[in-house]
């Protein structure tokens, strides 16, 4: 039998990854924070800024590409008939691994998606990160070996699934509407960003594509460490080279270790920060891109692993937790590594009977 | 000696259908192993791993979801 190299390599996660690392280095060159093209956890941290849901005032903006992506993706489940309710067989442990998700990326300083376009645009302080997110996410696999799951869904009604795309279309109308009670940082990274329309566009198009392709950066490397299939990780390296091919075409390619913008040279932090993030996303059954696609097309568990990602994203910038260019404040080393033992503790108990 | 087992993996999330599977598969040294997953993902992620570990697929949709029969070959006939 030969080998299925369409199998193993489908055409669909190549564009996905292609795409997003080339809308990811133009959304930068277009106004968005360097290197911070997409990132899905800083964006929706920026969002929970401006609903005033925490106080770092440099960091609050009504980041469209998530509402946009979210719709996206709505829009493509719906279109292939898998645009279902899921019941969320584990919500507080969804709701506990999204929000240490989410502090694991902001002690880093992005997730495996923005750490992916940092690399493309030459940074080389986030290689500590995928080496530590590839350690999370093998931890992860033992875990799932063992018998780690969090149990079985059940296929309900439709109707709570127009909760998260109703409220990103009310995302994008106070975007326009810019009423008082929301932030916009007059400096720093949040008052950054691409035009409104191209932000949105940019979403729209990303959330269509991850529907279709499945794409996973956590999975990526998940699937290979347990099957051997590359069939994800294509989407990942897709990424990457178009990244570095696009920001080297609009003169941005910067490689290095020291001066890259918006990361830190504490690469120890960088290394445990990602692998929570790995660990918590393999646990969660996807990084917090897929997360957000398995919400938008109605699945009960990521949708409670996102509101933990809003509410680990206020708790990191309320507590100091989160990094900074200057470091990573001894809160968030402290928490990071409670959740790898929370994590591993989750994972190591809770198995379906 | 051919042997058959049934896996119930609906409602599991990704990828636990598909260690489930390729546990099953590895287990036997040839036979069949019926998959019923409620998912398309889920569907393509085990016939996915049923090329990758070289054995036959058959999809069909069922009460609830799908039901996919892997065949795995003894190695006499055909090699890894």
């Amino acid at each position: 039998m030969r080998t299925d190299w369409k199998a193993m390599m489908p055409p669909v996660v190549i564009v996905a990854g292609a795409v997003l690392g080339v809308l990811g280095a133009v959304l930068a060159w277009a106004g968005n924070p360097p290197n911070m093209g997409l990132c899905i956890a800083c964006f929706q941290r920026d969002i929970v800024g401006a609903l005033g849901l925490h106080h770092a005032a440099k960091l609050q903006y009504l980041r469209p590409e998530i509402p946009a992506l979210i719709l996206g993706v709505t829009f493509a489940a719906a279109r292939a008939g898998e645009w279902r309710g899921r019941s969320a067989p584990s919500p507080a442990i969804s709701f506990l691994l999204g929000a240490l998700v989410m502090i694991g990326t902001l002690v880093f300083l992005g997730c495996p998606v923005r750490m992916t376009l940092r690399l493309g645009g030459g940074d080389l302080t986030a290689l500590a990160g995928l080496a530590g997110f590839g350690a999370g996410i093998w931890a992860g696999t033992l875990l799932l070996r063992r018998g780690f799951s969090l149990g079985r869904s059940a296929s309900g009604s439709r109707v709570p699934t127009l909760v998260l795309p109703v409220l990103a279309a009310g995302l994008l109308v106070l975007l326009f509407l810019r009423p008082a009670f929301i932030f916009f940082s007059a400096e720093g990274p949040g008052s950054q960003a691409a035009p409104v329309l191209a932000s949105v566009g940019a979403g729209l198009l990303l959330g269509t594509l991850a529907q279709r392709s499945r794409l996973c950066f956590a999975g990526g490397i998940r699937d290979l460490l347990l099957i051997g299939s590359p069939h994800l990780l294509v989407g990942l390296a897709a990424a990457l080279v178009a990244a570095a091919l696009t920001n080297l075409a609009l003169g941005q390619f910067d490689l290095g270790f020291s001066g890259q913008p918006i990361a830190h040279t504490e690469h120890l932090w960088s290394f445990l920060g990602m692998a929570l993030v790995g660990l918590g996303a393999v646990l969660l059954g996807g990084c917090p891109l897929r997360q957000l696609v398995l919400a938008a097309q109605g699945d009960g568990g990521a949708f409670c692993a996102i509101w933990g990602m809003f509410a680990g994203a206020a708790v990191a910038h309320n507590f100091d937790l989160a990094a900074s260019p200057a470091g990573v404040p001894v809160g968030g080393q402290v928490v990071v590594l409670a959740g790898l033992v929370i994590c591993l503790a989750v994972g190591w108990s809770v198995r379906e009977t | 000696m051919t042997q058959e087992m049934t896996i119930d993996a609906r409602g599991l999330a990704c990828p636990i259908p598909v260690i489930r599977v390729k546990k099953a598969l590895e287990s036997i040294p040839q036979g069949r192993v019926v998959v019923l997953v409620d998912e398309q993902v889920a569907v393509e992620n085990v016939t996915r791993l049923a090329a990758y570990m070289r054995c036959s697929h058959q999809c069909a949709a069922c009460e609830g979801g799908f039901r996919i029969i892997l065949g795995k070959p003894g190695s006499g006939r055909e090699g890894p």
